[in-house]
């Protein structure tokens, strides 16, 4: 179990596992996502599932270096195993993935049967919306989808997006170096004013998804979005990745991750996701110091403590 | 009460006679033992000194001495009819034990104790005590009682630190080639498959974090619970062919149904009540407001005290007010000073006479520097820029006793102010995991938690539930004392001949 089965460098910075897992790959559905922690002393960091297989067993993710756990899992290869993972958790983007609970799942709202319905992808967030797309696809929507990124490097999953039987697909970057230049709002913005979709599926960084939302809402266009907040245990245990929906204190790793975009506060959301900021940084610029510091692993000059003893200084609290 | 007839009492006498104390009160008539009721205090143990253990992790309680236990043992009046057994809810021999103590015969006592008590060293440090077995024993009414948890826990560690050899291996039963699946390893969980290993079955716990012992490992701290306590009764529990699979969260990637059909014979829901409670309050969504779990997994199981040497960082506040007055609170508020706190307020909205929590905690938490502000409750969290800033607390009085029987607080008209913090964490208590509906396919009661008969049997008649799940919130022996309960109904199911339990399966 937990064995990393193939790894992909999709571009600089992003990366492609593909995990063996066949209790999860049984169960697994779009919109839903897993923990993980990559050593003894790891974080507990949510992913959301990419893509999986349930014949072959395995499980998919896709990640953008950004901190420690992910710098982490970017030094894992294949072959290597991951210390813990578990899942599938949170609820399914779509109510029909649950035939044992039929309150589990979402409905989208002003989406008939059948209907017209765009997923909106910003840089890794696509590797969540695609799943849903082709969940979508295969209840017969019509799918139409949006994906951007910086640039012509930073987009993923292209070519599995072209392979779905989509309605359109529109490719947008901020700097034109692939599919139109421009945001992900201008191609949603037509779609949602020329009434051609009903409803609006939108994963990507909080600051995307607040501003698509908005372009969808101000047509007239109802949205759905996957919310990331920080989370411990992402079974509901804690929560730290509480968000106010409507006013109401709610759990994303047990009543979401999706929530009717309408009732999020964006604000919050996002200064909640910085509440660690200075930790993050700090931890990661350790590891790099470890890293730099184990490359001289032979000349003997690198002390594990070290890094405990600067702790200690820090928090001011042992002796 | 009692008579004085039995062999092994009149033998106790014999030995035990000539180290009583020569200046002893009269007996009062009420009391016929072979032992004088003590009037003398119970044999304090001794602690970490306050001022040491704020700044660290290690355990504040070090527990008696030998000569302690013995000296403590001696102050029992062996009474006959041992009322101290029936205030415990896994009925410990506890008459019996502290007799082996008395006879220095400390394999047998810890033979004793163990053979009820799957988690002795744990009961021995976390157990209110006050409220049960010492709250039934004679000398209470005038005195002290007999320090029973203090013996369990010497007992206990006496136990962990003999050889592997000679440490009494628990006795199973012939293997009766039946599965169970017990979801969750908390209390109740673990409970329920020492007990169930015992009477021969084969026992597979299913958790869903990534280490074994549930609110044992992610709630309460490492100073009063060291984390190798809790290691080595799960290690015993693995040796007494109990299987744990961590990273498995019942209900999405396994329902209690699908175990069911892919062999196990039943299975028992121990998942605790695990979604804390919220204030309801203005800004309680700020940054620096915890849940009392949150606050508390942080730091116990993800190490945040040693951050950066593991990964998960806690803030730690200068300020801190920790909401509430139970257990969870005391740990939350020892814990925030333990992290450098200069100052940790806690906010409860009655009186300290009322406080749920251990006497012994609030004692400690006393003594190290927690203030405590009586008759006071959150109305809102002010913030700026995202962040708290501090807690404006309602002034409150007490009524008349509500249905708990405890006097209700009701707010004083027009006292309210801001109590200055940075950080806020809530203990207030739990709420059923929503998630719970596609654990089982089971009967739910109006406040979401699973329906259950006495034995713990659910609607499902190979599903039986106990712990915090079935009850709400409670104590750590009260959920052990449901998961042993539930496990002997499950044992006397699956031993029942076909016909009586297709009868009860019906």
């Amino acid at each position: 179990m937990n064995e990393i089965i193939e790894k992909r460098m999709l571009s600089e910075g992003v990366i492609q596992l593909t995990v063996y897992e066949p209790r999860i790959a049984a169960k697994c559905q779009a919109g839903q996502f897993f923990m993980l922690r990559v050593t003894d002393r790891g974080e507990r960091v949510p992913f959301t599932f990419s893509d999986w297989s349930r014949e072959e067993g395995w499980i998919r993710f896709i990640f953008m270096v950004v901190g420690k756990t992910t710098s982490l899992l970017s030094e894992l290869a294949a072959g290597d195993y991951i210390k813990d993972l578990a899942g599938p958790l949170g609820r399914p983007s779509l109510r029909s993935h649950d035939t044992r609970r039929p309150s589990w799942g979402n409905d989208f709202e002003g989406l008939q049967q059948g209907g017209s319905v765009v997923v909106v992808g910003g840089g890794v967030g696509t590797a969540v919306a695609f799943p849903v797309a082709r969940a979508l696809c295969e209840e017969g929507y019509q799918v139409h989808v949006i994906t951007g990124a910086r640039t012509a490097e930073l987009l993923i999953l292209e070519e599995e997006l072209r392979a779905l039987p989509l309605a359109s697909l529109s490719i947008m970057t901020d700097d034109g170096s692939a599919g139109s230049k421009g945001l992900v709002t201008a191609p949603l913005k037509e779609l949602c004013s020329s009434r051609s979709v009903s409803h609006a599926i939108i994963v990507g960084p909080a600051i995307m998804m607040k501003f698509a939302a908005g372009t969808a809402l101000d047509a007239g266009v109802p949205a759905t979005v996957s919310l990331n907040p920080l989370m411990i245990d992402g079974t509901g245990m804690c929560g730290a990745c509480r968000v106010s929906i409507d006013g109401a204190t709610k759990f994303a790793c047990v009543d979401g991750p999706d929530f009717s975009a309408a009732s999020v506060d964006w604000a919050e959301l996002m200064s909640r996701q910085r509440s660690y900021i200075d930790d993050e940084r700090e931890s990661h610029a350790a590891h790099q110091r470890h890293v730099q510091e184990r490359e001289h692993e032979n000349c003997d000059c690198f002390d594990e403590s070290s890094l405990w003893a600067r702790g200690f200084k820090k928090g001011g609290w042992a002796t | 009460m009692t008579q004085l007839n039995s062999d092994k009492q009149a033998e106790c006498v014999q030995t035990s006679n000539s180290e009583l104390p020569k200046t002893l009160p009269v007996t009062p008539s009420a009391i016929p033992t072979r032992r004088r009721p003590s009037r003398e205090p119970r044999h304090a143990m001794a602690n970490q000194p306050a001022e040491e253990r704020i700044s660290n992790f290690q355990e504040v309680a070090l527990g008696y001495t030998l000569e302690q236990a013995r000296a403590e043992a001696e102050r029992c009046l062996q009474c006959k009819n041992a009322p101290c057994e029936a205030g415990c809810p896994v009925e410990v021999r506890i008459h019996d034990f502290i007799s082996a103590i008395i006879d220095n015969d400390l394999p047998e006592a810890v033979a004793i104790l163990k053979e009820r008590n799957a988690l002795p060293a744990v009961c021995g440090r976390v157990c209110p005590q006050e409220s049960q077995c010492e709250a039934t024993c004679v000398l209470a009414r005038r005195g002290e009682p007999v320090a029973i948890g203090r013996l369990e826990r010497f007992l206990a560690d006496w136990d962990r630190q003999r050889p592997e050899e000679e440490r009494n291996k628990t006795r199973l039963a012939p293997c009766k080639h039946k599965r169970i699946a017990v979801i969750g390893s908390g209390p109740a969980g673990l409970a329920a498959a020492g007990e169930l290993s015992l009477r021969g079955y084969y026992v597979e716990v299913f958790e869903a974090l990534h280490s074994p012992g549930g609110v044992l490992a992610y709630g309460i701290p490492e100073f009063r619970l060291p984390n190798y306590i809790l290691e080595d009764e799960v290690e015993a529990l693995r040796q007494a062919r109990v299987t744990f699979h961590m990273n498995a969260p019942i209900g999405t990637v396994a329902s209690c149904e699908e175990l069911l059909d892919e062999g196990f014979n039943a299975v028992f829901i121990g998942v605790g009540a695990g979604l804390p409670k919220f204030m309801d309050i203005p800004g309680e969504n700020l940054n620096g407001v915890y849940s009392a779990n949150e606050f508390l997994t942080r730091v116990n199981l993800m190490h945040a005290y040693e951050f950066p040497r593991w990964d998960t960082p806690v803030q730690r506040g200068r300020q801190v007010v920790v909401i509430g007055g139970g257990n969870v609170a005391m740990d939350a508020a020892r814990t925030a000073l333990r992290l450098g706190a200069e100052e940790v307020t806690l906010a409860y909205r009655r009186t300290q006479a009322e406080m749920p929590a251990r006497i012994e905690e609030v004692e400690h938490a006393i003594e190290e520097g927690v203030k405590l502000v009586e008759l006071a409750s959150p109305l809102e969290v002010v913030g700026q820029d995202g962040w708290v800033t501090g807690l404006r607390l309602q002034k409150m009085e007490l009524g008349r006793a509500d249905a708990s029987g405890r006097r209700r607080p009701i707010p004083v008209e027009g006292e309210e102010y801001v109590h200055p913090a940075d950080t806020v964490v809530s203990a207030i208590g739990t709420l059923a995991n929503p998630h719970l509906r596609e654990v089982a396919d089971v009967d739910i009661n109006q406040w979401g938690y699973l329906s259950v008969g006495e034995d713990g049997q659910t609607s499902n008649p190979r599903i039986f539930a106990g712990g915090d799940i079935v009850t709400g919130s409670a104590t750590v022996i009260e959920a052990m004392g449901a998961g042993k309960s539930a496990a002997i109904a499950i044992d006397e199911l699956l031993s029942a001949p076909d016909v009586q339990t297709q009868r009860r399966m019906t």
